[in-house]
């Protein structure tokens, strides 16, 4: 890593930060429109775990799935807007190194979801009765299921070359994925075939163990989801810096 | 001998069945003011790219002050300043923030001072705090020069500068990059302005399908391929026999005739004299670089071979 790295980082979350409006509070205001719609339908019929109303179980899911979609939408975003453009040349005459690139994107697409996070829960405090959530586990779920998100965000805005591109990755990859992942009911109450897709979506880990941060209870046990979704997280990590050292679509 | 601004040796890069560098080899010395000139698609925004590391080459290798661009490339970019075509910029910062991210890339932390210098001697110190959105696009290549010379790099590549830009722009840049040559900068400039390349420019490269097709300095470039001619419009006559060699006509009258010096002028109009010949315009024209230009790229008529 070189000294460019804290101001690539830095700039990356400074340009959510200036239209934060759009990349903070609407995502916690759609959270939130979620909470409000499906806990007004279900409540009274589910009960998610035993002692943990629909309404409680719903809101880790829903904040992981905003935090999820907004890691991948911080790094896509960033980097077609810069291909687009094409200003990204005055990144890639600096003498940064594929490194410095990767942990910038990665950060500031957390550091992105982090902030939505906490938008959701702080919001949804004032109106639901939550207990307060292990700090380690809630850490650890965050930082590895953002950081899968904002690593494929760092190889979807590499790889997509226009926004329409970018916008079918994002409609038909991330928002069936991350609906999919368990976030408004227990995969356990699913027929068997879509427990086992459920099962073989990484981003279900990062939804389930963010919920045993709350709750104590989860689906899976955490150090299981905790080791899927760091696997996930190595194996994409992997793949993006290997894009990047190539140039692949940056340096012809 | 003090190491090369820019060493580039037998570079190669295929795009396709597109030959964009077949083989360039060239060296700019420290402190040259150098162009790289040659007709759209001739290859010389590839070769800054190489330089750049925004293209890799199949084959070859090019340095900038001795460091390889592809294994020492953090060394070469922090010697390396490039001001790209395009006019690209990024619409969520000012131009002061723009620069200072720019600076940070570079890992310089405290570059205020001069970036208030390059503000200043750009023009552009009433915008520091505009958004670049807001600004002209006169005033955003100007940012992009400063840009590009923000981690105050030795050797500075200007990939048309001036393209679709005003007058009185084009004069506060090139007094800059005089200034910055003068006190030693390497500039390599390419242009299709040829005057602005004849009257800035030391030696040139010219590139055509790939390749180099002429290196050599301005002064024998238009000796060997350009001559002082005397220009004259006749009233109602043609050119005397004893002038018609060597010269030639164009479609609105004006002949051409080669002279060496005053005295050929001299005798030239001698001859119009003794013939009869009424006179109605008449200049001597200095060797010119568009006619090398022209001359050069007509000889190098057709290279098009494609990719085997």
């Amino acid at each position: 890593m070189t000294r460019g790295f804290p101001t690539l980082f830095r700039k990356e979350v400074m340009r959510f930060w200036k239209v934060s409006f759009q990349t903070v509070a609407a995502p916690v205001l759609s959270a939130l429109l979620f909470l409000v719609i499906f806990s007004h339908a279900l409540a009274s019929r589910v009960e998610a775990y035993p002692g943990v109303g629909y309404t409680q179980f719903l809101v880790p899911g829903l904040a992981m799935m905003a935090m999820l979609q907004n890691a991948f939408a911080n790094s896509s975003s960033s980097l077609i807007q810069s291909k687009v453009t094409g200003n990204v040349v005055f990144m890639l005459l600096a003498p940064l190194t594929p490194g410095d690139l990767f942990a910038a994107y990665l950060l500031a697409s957390v550091v992105r979801a982090a902030v939505v996070g906490a938008g959701v829960i702080l919001a949804v405090a004032l109106l639901v009765p939550l207990p307060l959530p292990n700090p380690l586990w809630l850490a650890a779920f965050a930082f590895t299921g953002t950081g899968i998100l904002g690593a494929l965000g760092i190889v979807a805005g590499i790889w997509a070359e226009k926004f329409d591109q970018l916008a079918a990755f994002q409609n038909f990859v991330i928002m069936p994925l991350t609906f999919l992942a368990g976030v408004f009911y227990s995969v356990d109450s699913l027929p068997p075939f879509w427990q086992a897709a459920s099962h073989a979506n990484p981003f279900f880990y990062a939804v389930d163990g963010f919920r045993y941060a709350f709750f104590g209870r989860s689906d899976v046990s955490p150090w299981a989801s905790l080791a899927i979704a760091s696997a996930a997280f190595c194996a994409l990590s992997w793949l993006t810096l290997r894009l990047l050292r190539a140039g692949y679509k940056l340096r012809h | 001998m003090a190491t090369a601004a820019v060493e580039v040796r037998d570079a190669t890069k295929r795009f396709g069945t597109l030959r964009a560098l077949d083989g360039v080899s060239l060296t700019v010395e420290q402190g040259e003011f150098f162009a790289l000139l040659g007709p759209n698609g001739a290859g010389k925004t590839t070769l800054i790219s190489a330089l750049g590391g925004l293209v890799r080459p199949d084959s070859g290798e090019l340095r900038v002050l001795g460091r390889d661009v592809a294994k020492e490339y953090g060394a070469a970019r922090r010697l390396l300043g490039i001001v790209p075509q395009e006019v690209v910029f990024d619409p969520f910062f000012s131009v002061r923030e723009t620069l200072e991210l720019q600076s940070g890339y570079f890992g310089l932390r405290d570059n205020r001072a001069w970036i208030d210098e390059l503000l200043e001697r750009l023009a552009l110190g009433s915008k520091a705090d505009a958004n670049m959105r807001s600004l002209s696009g006169g005033m955003k290549r100007r940012v992009m020069v400063a840009q590009a010379l923000v981690h105050r790099p030795p050797v500075i590549v200007l990939d048309e500068p001036t393209a679709g830009v005003d007058v009185e722009l084009r004069q506060t840049l090139w007094q800059f990059i005089r200034s910055l040559n003068a006190s030693g900068h390497t500039i390599i400039l390419t242009t299709h302005y040829l005057e602005e390349a004849q009257n800035l420019c030391t030696r040139i490269a010219m590139m055509k399908a790939g390749r180099i097709v002429a290196l050599d300095s301005t002064e024998r470039l238009l000796a060997a391929f350009s001559e002082r001619v005397l220009r004259v419009k006749l009233d109602g006559c043609g050119l005397p026999a004893s002038l018609a060699a060597g010269s030639s006509v164009d479609a609105t009258g004006w002949h051409r005739i080669p002279v060496d010096g005053a005295a050929q002028v001299e005798g030239a109009l001698a001859r119009l004299r003794e013939a009869g010949a009424r006179v109605a315009h008449l200049e001597v024209a200095e060797p010119e670089l568009e006619e090398v230009f022209v001359r050069i790229m007509a000889r190098n008529e057709p290279p098009a071979k494609a990719a085997a």
